[in-house]
């Protein structure tokens, strides 16, 4: 294959990346927004979400769409209702305080972690995908007989990659007009804005923490679930995407939710183009570094506005 | 008795009691006690820059790497002796402690967390892309006749025991000393409340520096101590767990405690040792000792002590 379909397929398999990474980094930002705090279990979140869809794709039979369409949406709820009792019963009486939830989530992952090692076990399983056809894609070339359009070898997409891009920008869309349109979403944004104020002014506050931490985790969740018939579901899954998303969210402002989206983009088509000329090893070593070098040069990140 | 008095009694005894024990215990828990005690000296690194100085780092990790890595590499590459190569981890250490503070230090709180994890992941990874030299994950075996310091065969288990005592007990005392020194105190008002620290005139960055340098390099020396005596280096001991496993302890035990990051390091590691006879799950038990501690004993086991009974505690 030449440069520029591979270019193309690169590409094509960032995009991919680039929408599960957006709604993972998107749950973190959201958490970290309106309560300032940093959640280090998201991750295990993620590989929950992931780790259920096997469980509920396996035990129902029939169609692999029908038990695909059940996970997309137990999984998240599950994992939601899994954050918001963590939520009530420790984060909330260590009362937010940004350094003790860093290790009581850390806390958190570990306990997750084992016990799905435990339960589920060390192996990495395959879900299904609903549907799965393979779609090849055009190339151009300027050749003898002018512009030609041919199908290069390997140079193809799923119909099933599109969807789960499909569907995250759905997603995002949907959380985007809560956020902003809806009464829900207005209270979040005052909790954000003000704690103090909020509560004066008699918003739930606790209960819109509770609702955020457990929206955020569903996020993870259901962006794991989309992922997991081109991933497999393992325990120590969670790793990759809590650091990615670190870094979207860092890149993109801390708590900007088009920062993050528009970061996610970046760095799920540059992860996918990087990784065809270098190693993954080097890719990652460059990107915590760049995460770490934003943080101490440019806290609010680079296209914040607002210091960590 | 006075107050100086009782602690140094207190610090010394448990010293002597340490030293007497290697007499009396069976072979399992000797070398058990020698590898707690390295172990413990870490996380007497770790809490003079997180119970001392209250920065919560989450990159320690990389300090003892570099202690390791500085020693174990020149050994395997460069044909250093043991003396050199202990002395190059010190120094390695020390530097990269330095490097990380300058940059780290600019920024506070979660942030200082995260960039800290994020240097740290980023020696992870490196160690990892030159494993031709550093054998990534799998790490590579320090030969016993490398070990040899002094004329002293530290892979014999006596001798072993020996170095680790002579290790755990130059950190405690440093870190005690260090913790009663006017520049200690300073540290301590830092932690408690920064801004009124440097609005009495003292520079806080050259402080929060020094106990980031002296914190890493303590680190650093337990580090290059582990290469040396138990005779292997390994990447994972530069994953993001090595640095949490400082702050587990440190909490453990007590942040801002002389005697706690030993006693909480003891604690954990006889608490894994035990149950995993029962469990192999031991990171299960590590999760929800971590969120029981945040959630009921924030102040560790010494700092609940000294809380309760004995006031005077350093």
């Amino acid at each position: 294959m030449e440069l520029g379909p591979y270019i193309l397929l690169a590409s094509l398999e960032g995009a991919v990346t680039a929408a599960v990474l957006a709604l993972t980094a998107v749950g973190l930002s959201l958490v970290f927004g309106v309560m300032r705090v940093v959640n280090i279990a998201h991750g295990e979140f993620f590989m929950l979400g992931a780790v259920i869809a096997w469980y509920v794709a396996q035990s129902f039979g029939g169609h692999p769409a029908l038990g695909f369409a059940l996970a997309l949406v137990v999984a998240p709820l599950f994992v939601g209702v899994i954050a918001v009792v963590a939520d009530m019963t420790i984060l909330k009486r260590i009362e937010y305080d940004p350094e003790r939830t860093i290790v009581a989530t850390i806390g958190l992952l570990y306990m997750i972690q084992q016990l799905t090692l435990m339960t589920y076990g060390p192996e990495a399983r395959p879900v299904e995908a609903p549907f799965n056809q393979r779609i090849a894609l055009p190339w151009f070339e300027f050749g003898d007989n002018g512009l030609e359009f041919y199908y290069p070898w390997g140079l193809s997409t799923t119909s099933y990659k599109l969807a789960v891009i499909g569907a995250a920008a759905a997603v995002l869309a949907g959380v985007w007009v809560l956020m902003t349109r809806s009464r829900a979403g207005l209270l979040m944004r005052a909790t954000q804005a003000d704690r103090e104020m909020a509560l004066a002014f008699g918003i739930p506050v606790e209960r819109v923490y509770a609702l955020v931490f457990g929206m955020g985790a569903g996020l993870a969740a259901f962006a794991a679930v989309l992922i997991v018939p081109i991933q497999q579901a393992h325990y120590l899954m969670g790793a990759d995407p809590l650091l990615l998303s670190f870094i979207v969210v860092i890149i993109g402002g801390l708590g900007s939710l088009p920062g993050t989206v528009l970061a996610a983009v970046l760095i799920g088509l540059s992860d996918g183009i990087i990784s065809v000329f270098f190693s993954p090893t080097l890719a990652k070593i460059l990107a915590t570094l760049l995460v770490g070098l934003v943080l101490v040069f440019r806290p609010q990140g680079l296209f914040g506005t607002r210091s960590a | 008795m006075s107050e100086t008095g009782r602690i140094i009694g207190l610090h010394l005894g448990l010293l002597a009691l340490l030293f007497a024990l290697q007499f009396v215990l069976p072979a399992y828990h000797h070398g058990n006690l020698a590898r707690i005690m390295v172990l413990a000296s870490y996380a007497i690194g770790y809490n003079i820059l997180f119970g001392y100085t209250g920065l919560l780092s989450l990159g320690h990790a990389l300090f003892f790497a570099a202690g390791m890595y500085g020693l174990s590499l020149t050994i395997q590459h460069a044909g250093f002796t043991a003396a050199p190569a202990l002395l190059t981890g010190l120094i390695v250490g020390a530097a990269v402690s330095a490097a990380l503070a300058l940059l780290a230090l600019r920024t506070a709180g979660v942030a200082f967390m995260i960039v800290t994890l994020m240097f740290a992941q980023a020696g992870y990874l490196t160690i990892l892309y030159f494993a031709e030299y550093t054998r990534g994950d799998e790490g590579f075996v320090i030969q016993a006749a490398q070990r040899v310091l002094w004329g002293f065969d530290l892979s014999q288990p006596t001798n072993r025991y020996f170095a680790a005592f002579i290790l755990f007990a130059t950190c405690l005392l440093v870190s005690l000393t260090l913790v009663r020194t006017p520049f200690g105190r300073t540290l301590i008002a830092i932690r408690e409340n920064e801004e009124r620290v440097r609005m009495l005139g003292y520079n806080t960055f050259a402080h929060k520096l020094a106990a980031m340098i002296i914190s890493g390099t303590i680190s650093a020396s337990a580090g290059a101590a582990y290469g040396l005596l138990f005779g292997y280096a390994g990447a994972s001991f530069a994953s993001v767990q090595y640095s949490i496993f400082p702050l587990l302890w440190v909490l453990l035990g007590g942040a801002g405690t002389v005697l706690g990051p030993f006693v909480g390091t003891l604690f954990m590691f006889y608490l894994i040792d035990l149950s995993s006879g029962i469990t192999t799950a031991y990171m299960l038990i590590a999760g929800v000792t971590l969120v029981v501690l945040t959630l009921f004993a924030p102040q560790g086991l010494v700092g609940e002590l000294r809380r309760r009974v004995w006031r005077w505690l350093p």
